[in-house]
């Protein structure tokens, strides 16, 4: 999930400012140390164990002395250096829900907030690997910061240290992440050794694998579950070169997605929807078809309405009535070549029936929401929704409850 | 925040644009257009006037034309570098099967025959006869040649004759090849071309064991089928549906397929010969028009045809084909396949004659009962006529030996369709393939001669067909061939659409 704070109030300084967040059973069944650990307290009364944690979280209400005394630690944990000091450091939440056992946390005591880092059963979770971008897309929805923020590798190797071995899935997320370079591909080879069965998704624009030699310093890696999302806009790189806004980036993008074709790098193609982009869609999925057969997956993505895409409604809009022609047309000519496609971002009553068995629930939890115009919808469970920011000018027309046929259907 | 505008990243009007390689042609049922095919294989329908400006540099840089020519990798517009690498991949994708060495491996076991058909490109020999079965030492020999090809795909197929009266050497060269797999760790495919006459269910148990994929002739119904493939019992349609049906019935229905070759007698019945693979369930069919050699070139004057009207009885084959395909019978036709496979994907197709490099030798080699090997069937066939020519060596000499013979650099110096005359600016170049050791069969030269080739008149026929079919468009056309090239059932393809297939419209 995206970096999500919420406000605690901290009494004492932390030693390692990223936690994970334990009880009885996370912390039995976890590799972490007890110093790498936030003791998550049931109630702010109930007994803490004599470890040295990293910090002792409770929720709200009761005094915040409840929670000091150390008692007799109720857990027993083999190789486990008992001590009889316990944590300095307590953090009050202020929401009991904002934190809960196999989350990792990052501390923020001169905020008064925790922001959490990882989500244990959320439906994505990412790690953010950089602000700063090589590409200025029109419609970027993370606008790039020119910063120095290299420190983010030795931040991301922290998090991965402390996630569950058994994490569903994973995302890195940017910014440009392969700007990290090498730091990158020791992010990669650390999932790797920590997290094999993790699927692992990179969102890059594959521009530095077209420049440089990342392409076989990833393959290297031989991560067993690692897919690159690609974005490309079109078959012609004046169109591509517009949406990204950087002359020679489609040029650099397809030699980068050749190049990891050849490192066997699996790779999969994120096309969002603009109005600049829709009238070559066949013409793109035929392209693809033809330069990245191997490409495991082409998502057609709809807009996102925040960040950059806010100031430049009027050049990108396009509403999904008015792209449903180039849309099937692209849609069914890929999926007739066996390549699996999605439609993501874009909900169902909008779609012709045609496309609606393509479409996704797309939008992680934490920012999806469906409208009044929902209600009674059939179809809501197997539906995109909306964007939690969507606002007028954003809406398409036709919003509708489905019944129950067109829900089969779908 | 500054965004520049989409004219800031267009390539100056003033560079304009670039020719990437092309050929061209035009088809006689639309003498007013012009086919352009780029060497990826990529292509696209003009306009006389539009491939006139196209060609002269006289396109307008930003019109819609000019972006499409550029997406299909036609032209290149600015003065920017043009993106060698990734036509190279393209290219280098086509040609893959450079890259593996011969894959398919024919193995004829045995020369002798039951049948006496008329057509008989191999020159068969009595059932009876003597002296023309492989021995076990050039059965040996023969797989330590299989296993020096640098193919990890190796295909192992058995041919006659009638393979099944050797079923003993066959066992004895599966098992011998399974055994040496253990180590050499190769996808295997085992084939078997054969009448299935009296095959047994010893016999069947085997070839599901060891995974075969069974070929037999199916001619078309039973007394075209009769009449082409002569027994003394004057029943080999029986005995062929029989074995058909015992194969099916031990391998699955998927794992037996048939082929048919068109007599004079054929010419006349293209539906009735497609309806009878459809009443008897096959899913695909190959109408092969007869070769010339061995008792086919005798028999020429009774049952040959010219190229005409062979493509006049294909033409109606096929439209009768993409027909029952529409009413639901899912059921390809071989060849087509082969070709809109070059046609409409980025990948090679596997069969061997239409290759370039030729499939002679790089693609296929041929293990005579003899001990001798041969660059291909049709080498193999010229042999048994006493032209010894294309004869690689013995199956005792190393991989690298016949590789390096001299008729493999024979093959090789007239191999490549990108060079020989009359191919070389074909607008189906891209396509087609080289086979010098037809060429040789048909006009007594490797190199061939196009004019009045009849190799070329029905590849140029096929191609005029598919490529008339794709630029009409009908989108129920475009959807059963494209269930051929994917190999899926056609009820399971979404509508296909033409624009994509042109830029002129």
């Amino acid at each position: 999930m995206q970096p999500h704070d919420a406000p605690a109030s901290f009494e004492g300084a932390p030693t390692h400012r990223l936690l994970k967040v334990v009880d009885g059973l996370s912390f039995a069944l976890s590799d972490a140390p007890p110093e790498r650990c936030a003791w998550l307290a049931s109630k702010p009364d109930s007994a803490v164990p004599d470890l040295p944690w990293g910090a002792v979280l409770s929720g709200p209400g009761g005094p915040a002395d409840a929670v000091v005394s150390a008692r007799e630690a109720d857990v027993d944990v083999p190789g486990t250096r008992r001590r009889n000091t316990g944590s300095s450091l307590r953090v009050r939440l202020a929401h009991a829900a904002a934190a809960a056992p196999g989350d990792v946390i990052e501390l923020l005591p001169q905020r008064g907030r925790i922001r959490t880092r990882y989500r244990r059963g959320a439906n994505a979770n990412t790690l953010f690997a950089t602000e700063r971008c090589n590409s200025y897309c029109l419609m970027c929805s993370q606008p790039p910061r020119q910063v120095d923020d290299d420190w983010r590798v030795q931040d991301m190797l922290k998090v991965v240290a402390l996630l569950d071995r058994h994490t569903p899935e994973l995302g890195i997320s940017g910014g440009e992440p392969t700007l990290l370079g090498d730091g990158l591909v020791e992010v990669l080879r650390a999932c790797r050794d920590r997290l094999p069965d993790t699927p692992i998704h990179v969102l890059s624009n594959g521009r530095l694998f077209g420049t440089t030699g990342l392409a076989a310093a990833v393959g290297a890696v031989k991560h067993p579950h690692l897919t690159w999302g690609v974005p490309l806009y079109a078959d012609v790189a004046s169109v591509h070169d517009y949406v990204v806004q950087s002359a020679g980036a489609f040029e650099e993008t397809m030699r980068g997605l050749l190049l990891m074709a050849s490192h066997g790098l699996s790779i999969e193609i994120r096309v969002v929807l603009t109005a600049p982009t829709v009238a070559r869609l066949p013409a793109l999925a035929e392209f693809l078809y033809r330069h990245v057969p191997s490409a495991v997956h082409v998502a057609f993505m709809g807009l996102e309405p925040i960040g950059f895409a806010l100031a430049n409604r009027d050049p990108l809009w396009i509403d999904p009535d008015d792209m449903k022609g180039p849309l099937t047309q692209a849609v069914h000519h890929l999926a007739n070549r066996g390549m699996t496609v999605s439609l993501y971002n874009l909900p169902l009553c909008v779609l012709p029936s045609e496309l609606r068995p393509f479409a996704r629930r797309s939008i992680s939890d934490w920012k999806q929401r469906y409208l009044d115009a929902c209600a009674g919808c059939a179809a809501r469970s197997a539906c995109a929704g909306f964007f939690e920011w969507v606002k007028p000018g954003w809406l398409p027309r036709g919003i509708r409850p489905l019944n129950e046929t067109e829900v089969v259907e779908a | 925040m500054k965004f520049r505008p989409p004219e800031a990243f267009k390539p100056p009007a003033a560079a304009g644009y670039r020719l990437l390689p092309f050929r061209f042609g035009r088809l006689s049922s639309r003498p007013d257009e012009v086919l352009v095919t780029g060497d990826s294989g990529r292509f696209a329908f003009l306009s006389e006037a539009d491939f006139l400006a196209f060609a002269r540099h006289q396109l307008a840089p930003h019109s819609h034309l000019a972006l499409d020519l550029e997406g299909l990798d036609l032209l290149h517009r600015g003065d920017g570098p043009i993106p060698l690498d990734r036509h190279a991949v393209a290219w280098r994708t086509r040609k893959a099967f450079v890259f593996e060495g011969p894959s398919l491996h024919l193995f004829v076991v045995s020369l002798r025959c039951h049948h006496s058909c008329q057509y008989c490109q191999v020159s068969r020999q009595p059932e009876g006869g003597a002296g023309f079965d492989m021995d076990e030492a050039t059965a040996r020999a023969a797989v330590d040649r299989l296993f020096e090809s640098p193919a990890r795909q190796l295909t192992v197929e058995f041919q006659g004759g009638e393979p099944l009266l050797a079923f003993d050497r066959i066992r004895g060269i599966v098992e011998d090849v399974g055994e040496r797999n253990r180590t050499a760790r190769r996808t295997i495919t085992f084939v078997l071309a054969s009448t299935l006459h009296g095959v047994t269910a010893e016999q069947l148990a085997f070839f599901r064991e060891y995974r075969f994929e069974l070929s037999t002739s199916l001619d078309g119904p039973e007394t075209l089928h009769n009449l082409n493939r002569s027994l003394p019992t004057r029943d080999s349609y029986a005995r062929t549906m029989a074995g058909v049906a015992a194969a099916r019935e031990a391998l699955g229905a998927e794992h037996v397929n048939a082929l048919t070759t068109l007599t004079r007698a054929s010419l006349t019945q293209p539906e009735a010969i497609v309806d009878h693979y459809v009443e008897q369930s096959f899913t695909s069919i190959f109408l092969r028009p007869l070769s010339p050699y061995g008792f086919a070139k005798r028999g020429l004057a009774r049952q040959g045809y010219s190229t005409e009207e062979f493509l006049t009885f294909y033409r109606r084959a096929l439209a009768h084909l993409i027909r029952r395909n529409l009413e639901g019978h899912a059921i390809s036709e071989a060849y087509a396949t082969v070709l809109l496979t070059s046609i409409l994907t980025p990948f090679s197709h596997g069969y061997m004659d239409l290759r370039s490099p030729a499939g002679a030798g790089l693609g296929v080699l041929v293990y005579d009962h003899t001990g001798k090997v041969y660059p291909s069937d049709e080498a193999r066939m010229l042999a048994a006529e006493g032209d010894e020519r294309f004869c690689l060596g013995s199956v005792h000499e190393p991989y690298r030996d016949l590789m390096l013979s001299e008729p493999m650099q024979a093959i090789l110096a007239a191999g490549l369709t990108e060079a020989l005359p009359g191919c070389s600016d074909c607008a189906f170049q891209p396509y087609c393939g080289a086979d010098p050791v037809d060429a040789y069969a048909r006009q007594g030269d490797v190199h061939g001669y196009r004019p009045t080739s009849a190799f070329c008149a029905r590849q140029t026929g096929m191609f005029e067909l598919l490529f008339g079919y794709l630029r009409e468009g009908d989108p129920d056309v475009l959807r059963v061939f494209q269930s051929w090239v994917q190999r899926r059932n056609p009820s399971e393809m979404r509508p296909e659409r033409p624009e994509v297939f042109h830029a002129a419209a």
